[in-house]
C-alpha cells in the first residue's frame, strides 16, 4: 500500500463534520475578541478584513483539494462541500459586516459603490456566484442536477475566487505583498485546471 | 520625557479629542509598515536626537538648522483638529505645535517663491519599510505657499503635550486640517521653498487617485472608493457613520484659498 493509500485508508473512517466545528473557532476567536474589546483601535476594519480573509482562505483550499490528489493521491474531497460552505459563510459575514457596521446601510452610497467601484463590484460578483454554489451544496441537489450539470455549475467556484483575490488586490494602496501572493496563488490553481481542461481536449481529439 | 509648556489655540474643535492610545495605534506611516498597527510596532527604531531640518530654495536664511534653534521662543499652541485620512476614517487629535508660517517667516521667503516642498528622513537602517520599494522614497509632500502661510497649517511637535510620539512622526511634522491625513508629512528633514509645484509622493504613485491638493471634498470621489462619509475612529463595533464636511469643516477658513478653482480637476 502506497502512503497516500494508508491516508486516505485512515481519513475514510474520519466524519467530515468536524471541519465545521473546526472551520467555525476563528470565527468564536473573533467573538471574543469582541467581548475583550481586542479588536483594535478600529474594530470594524478589522473585522471586515479578517471575516473577509478567513473567506479566501477557504475558498483557496477548496481549489486546493483536486490538484493535492492528483499530484499526491491523497483524497480530501469528502472535505470539500465542508471548505466550500465555510468559505460562503465567512464571505457573507464580511459582506454583512461591510453593509452594517462600515457603510451602515448608506444605501445611495452603496449603490454608488457596486456599481462604480470595480473592486467592490468585483467583490459583489464574488459573493452573487457563490450563492448558487452555497444552496446546491447539498446531496439533494446533486441527485437531482445529476452530476454532470451539478459539476459544470460549480466550476463557478473558480470565477468566486477569482474575484476574491482581485477584490483583495484592488482595495489596497500601493502594492503590499499578501495580496499578491492570493492572486498568484489562485491565477496558479486555475492555470492548473486550465491545463488539464486543454490536455483533456487534446487527448480526446489526438 | 518632559510635558511641553502649551498655550491653548483659538482654532480647536470642541469635539471630544481621540485617546492617545488611538492615535499612536492606528496610523499610516509607510516607512515603518503598511498596516495602521506597524507604526507603533517599529517606529522605535527611530533616532530623532540629533534632528535638524534643512531649510533652501527661494530663502534669504538658507540653511542647516537643528530642531532646538527652531523651537527657540517659539510658543506651542494647543491645536484640537479633525484629522480625515483619505481612507475615509478619521479622528480628532489634539496638536501641539506652531504656525508654519511663523517658521517661513523667520527664514524669508523671497518674492517669487510660490509653493512649499517638504521632504521626509530617508533612513532605511531605521525605517524598514523604506527597504522595500512601496513608494518612491523618500516621502514627499507640498503646499502652496498661500496654503503653507494659512493660520491652521501647524508644525507639531506634541500630542496632548507629550512629545510627538515616533509612530506620528517625530520630531516635528506638518498638520494641514483641511486635506487629507496623507498631506501632512512627518518626520521633515527639508524644507524647500521653489516656484514650481512640487513633486508629491502620492501624486507620483497614482496620480488619477491623488492629487496635489488634496482638500478634503464629499463631491469628490476617490476612484475608488466615497469620499461622501467617514468612520469616525473610536466609537467601537457600532460607531456612527459620519457626513464628511467640505475642507474637513474648515471651509469658513480656507475657502477663499480655491475661489475661482475647479476642485473636481484640481483634486
Amino acid at each position: 500500500m502506497t502512503l497516500s493509500q494508508t491516508i486516505n485508508g485512515k481519513l475514510r473512517k474520519l466524519p467530515a463534520w468536524p471541519l465545521y466545528f473546526f472551520g467555525l473557532l476563528p470565527l468564536g476567536w473573533l467573538a471574543w475578541l469582541i467581548v475583550t474589546g481586542d479588536l483594535g483601535v478600529d474594530p470594524v476594519k478589522t473585522l471586515e478584513h479578517k471575516v473577509g480573509k478567513i473567506g479566501l482562505q477557504f475558498l483557496v483550499a477548496t481549489l486546493c483539494v483536486t490538484p493535492l490528489r492528483r499530484f499526491t493521491g491523497v483524497s480530501l474531497i469528502k472535505y470539500r462541500r465542508a471548505l466550500g460552505l465555510l468559505s460562503f459563510f465567512y464571505i457573507a459575514l464580511h459582506l454583512m459586516v461591510w453593509l452594517g457596521l462600515d457603510i451602515q446601510f448608506r444605501w445611495t452610497e452603496i449603490g454608488a459603490d457596486i456599481l462604480k467601484r470595480p473592486y467592490i463590484t468585483i467583490g459583489m460578483l464574488g459573493f452573487a456566484v457563490m450563492l448558487p454554489l452555497a444552496i446546491t451544496s447539498n446531496n439533494l441537489s446533486v441527485r437531482r442536477m445529476g452530476a454532470v450539470a451539478w459539476g459544470k455549475l460549480h466550476k463557478l467556484t473558480y470565477v468566486a475566487a477569482a474575484a476574491g483575490a482581485i477584490h483583495y488586490m484592488m482595495l489596497v494602496k500601493a502594492w503590499p505583498l499578501e495580496p499578491m501572493l492570493y492572486l498568484a496563488g489562485v491565477a496558479a490553481l486555475l492555470a492548473l485546471r486550465a491545463l488539464w481542461s486543454w490536455r483533456r481536449a487534446a487527448a480526446r481529439t489526438a | 520625557e518632559a510635558r511641553l509648556k502649551t498655550v491653548p489655540g483659538k482654532y480647536s474643535t470642541s469635539e471630544k479629542p481621540n485617546t492617545l492610545t488611538e492615535i499612536t495605534n492606528y496610523n499610516n506611516f509607510y516607512e515603518f509598515g503598511l498596516d495602521k498597527t506597524d507604526p507603533a510596532r517599529n517606529a522605535h527604531t527611530l533616532t530623532t536626537d540629533p534632528w535638524s531640518i534643512k531649510i533652501d530654495g527661494m530663502v534669504d536664511k538658507p540653511g542647516t538648522y537643528g530642531l532646538d534653534d527652531l523651537l527657540k521662543g517659539v510658543t506651542l499652541e494647543e491645536r484640537i483638529y479633525r484629522f480625515r485620512c483619505v481612507e475615509a476614517w478619521s479622528m480628532v487629535i489634539p496638536w501641539d505645535g506652531f504656525p508654519l508660517s511663523a517658521l517661513l517667516n523667520r527664514v524669508g521667503v523671497q518674492s517669487g517663491a510660490k509653493y512649499v516642498a517638504f521632504r521626509t528622513l530617508l533612513r532605511p537602517s531605521e525605517m524598514p519599510g523604506q527597504r522595500s520599494r512601496i513608494l518612491d522614497w523618500p516621502y514627499r509632500e507640498g503646499l502652496r505657499l498661500d496654503e503653507a502661510m494659512h493660520p491652521l497649517t501647524i508644525l507639531a511637535t506634541g500630542i496632548y503635550g507629550e512629545p510627538m510620539p515616533k509612530q506620528d512622526g517625530a520630531p516635528i511634522r506638518l498638520v494641514v486640517p483641511w486635506k487629507y491625513g496623507f498631506k501632512s508629512i512627518k518626520s521633515i528633514v527639508h524644507i524647500s521653498l521653489t516656484d514650481r509645484q512640487p513633486e508629491t509622493t502620492w501624486n507620483m504613485q497614482n496620480p488619477r487617485e491623488y492629487g496635489f491638493y488634496s482638500n478634503v471634498n464629499p463631491q469628490v470621489d476617490h476612484p475608488r472608493w466615497s469620499q461622501k462619509s467617514e468612520r469616525r475612529i473610536g466609537g467601537g463595533l457600532f460607531a456612527k457613520r459620519v457626513d464628511t464636511l467640505m475642507f474637513n469643516g474648515y471651509g469658513d477658513q480656507v475657502a477663499g484659498l480655491y475661489k475661482g478653482m475647479d476642485l473636481k480637476k484640481h483634486y
